[in-house]
């Protein structure tokens, strides 16, 4: 693990037990330990210090939390580590879980979701950890987006039709791809920013990620972002 | 698919050669095609390559069949590139096809075009 790349973790984690006034040093290491036992096996918490091959992505099992604090709502974070539920309707790689029928690609229903489920207290303690996890800040510093509106209509009509991005991804519980993350409970998951840096250009967030760069202006991405801040679970 | 994706994990190699903007991480000394159309084509293309992948039957228009000899050997390798890389508007075909030369570097593009030809005509 990289100096560096300790050093921000450790000093996330003394940041996050000091914003805990009631017994600092018990929730220092409660959110240490929860990170390292049930976070990082799997998650990873540190950025990479160069860019790492393309075989990573086949073998990562789960999302990096190194930015965490740059992409998570955290009152989501608490509120879903308390109580998870799928994200990626297909797992975080759908390729692991297809079966090929003979006449086309079908999931595997019998692959379980699992995520382990922390009390309140924990996922609130977590959470503070990994808000202070913001390895993109650059990023994030130099997105442009502002709220605004967009007629849904309108919306939902650039989603589907003119972008495809429902191709991968649902904006309603009844429509939508599988492969990609849900995204009618987006607004609440993630920070805005996030959603408009990502969209822009998502290779800069994760250079093996499989969302590819859709070459659109900034105007037509938070386009897109409105929409999806609208959107209600 | 599982033997694809051990074959990938084996590969450690890092290539050297870069793309327009995609600083080049290629997936290893020889990017592997196969390995890399289960990354990145299977969603919507299939595993079997047949266009009927799990998101197939979410997309306005239907995936290519890449295993339809027909309609691949139409298409030269110029043209299977350069759909890859821009995208389907560059071939006239449809915008669900995204540009891929920001996630993968030339050498990865060519593995891909070398897997397509294995996957139509080669069976």
């Amino acid at each position: 693990m990289n100096v560096t790349n300790l050093a921000s973790i450790a000093s996330a984690l003394v940041a996050a037990a000091a914003l805990v006034t009631a017994a600092p040093t018990q929730a220092f290491a409660d959110a240490e330990s929860i990170l390292q036992s049930q976070c990082a096996s799997c998650h990873a918490l540190q950025a990479p210090v160069n860019n790492i091959a393309k075989s990573e992505r086949l073998s990562r099992i789960a999302p990096p939390l190194h930015f965490a604090g740059n992409k998570y709502n955290r009152d989501w974070l608490v509120s879903w580590l308390s109580n998870p539920s799928p994200i990626h309707p297909a797992g975080y790689f759908p390729q692991r879980h297809i079966i090929n029928t003979g006449d086309g690609d079908t999931l595997d229903t019998d692959v379980r979701f699992a995520h382990p489920t922390l009390s309140t207290a924990e996922a609130d303690t977590v959470a503070t950890a990994l808000m202070l996890l913001k390895s993109k800040s650059a990023l994030i510093e130099a997105d442009t987006y502002q709220p605004g509106t967009v007629a849904m209509r309108m919306g939902v009509m650039d989603f589907r039709r003119f972008k495809g991005c429902d191709a991968c991804h649902q904006d309603s519980t009844t429509s939508g791809g599988l492969s990609g993350p849900l995204l009618y409970n987006s607004a609440r998951r993630l920070q805005a920013a996030y959603l408009s840096s990502f969209i822009l250009n998502p290779v800069a967030w994760d250079p093996n990620t499989v969302m590819p760069v859709l070459e659109m202006n900034e105007p037509a991405v938070h386009k897109l972002v409105h929409y999806l801040m609208m959107l209600e679970e | 698919m599982r033997n694809q994706l051990k074959n990938i994990v084996r590969v450690t190699g890092i290539g050297a050669l870069t793309f327009l903007a995609n600083p080049g991480i290629a997936f290893g000394a020889e990017a592997d095609g196969a390995a890399l159309y289960d990354m990145y084509c299977v969603q919507c293309h299939g595993t079997q390559g047949n266009g009927k992948g799990i998101n197939a039957s979410h997309i306005n228009v239907q995936p290519r069949s890449h295993i339809d000899k027909g309609e691949m050997s139409a298409r030269s390798d110029a043209e299977l590139f350069k759909v890859i890389a821009e995208g389907g508007p560059a071939i006239n075909k449809s915008v669900l096809m995204p540009a891929w030369r920001h996630n993968l570097n030339e050498s990865e593009i060519e593995a891909l075009v070398a897997h397509l030809r294995k996957l139509c005509c080669e069976n």
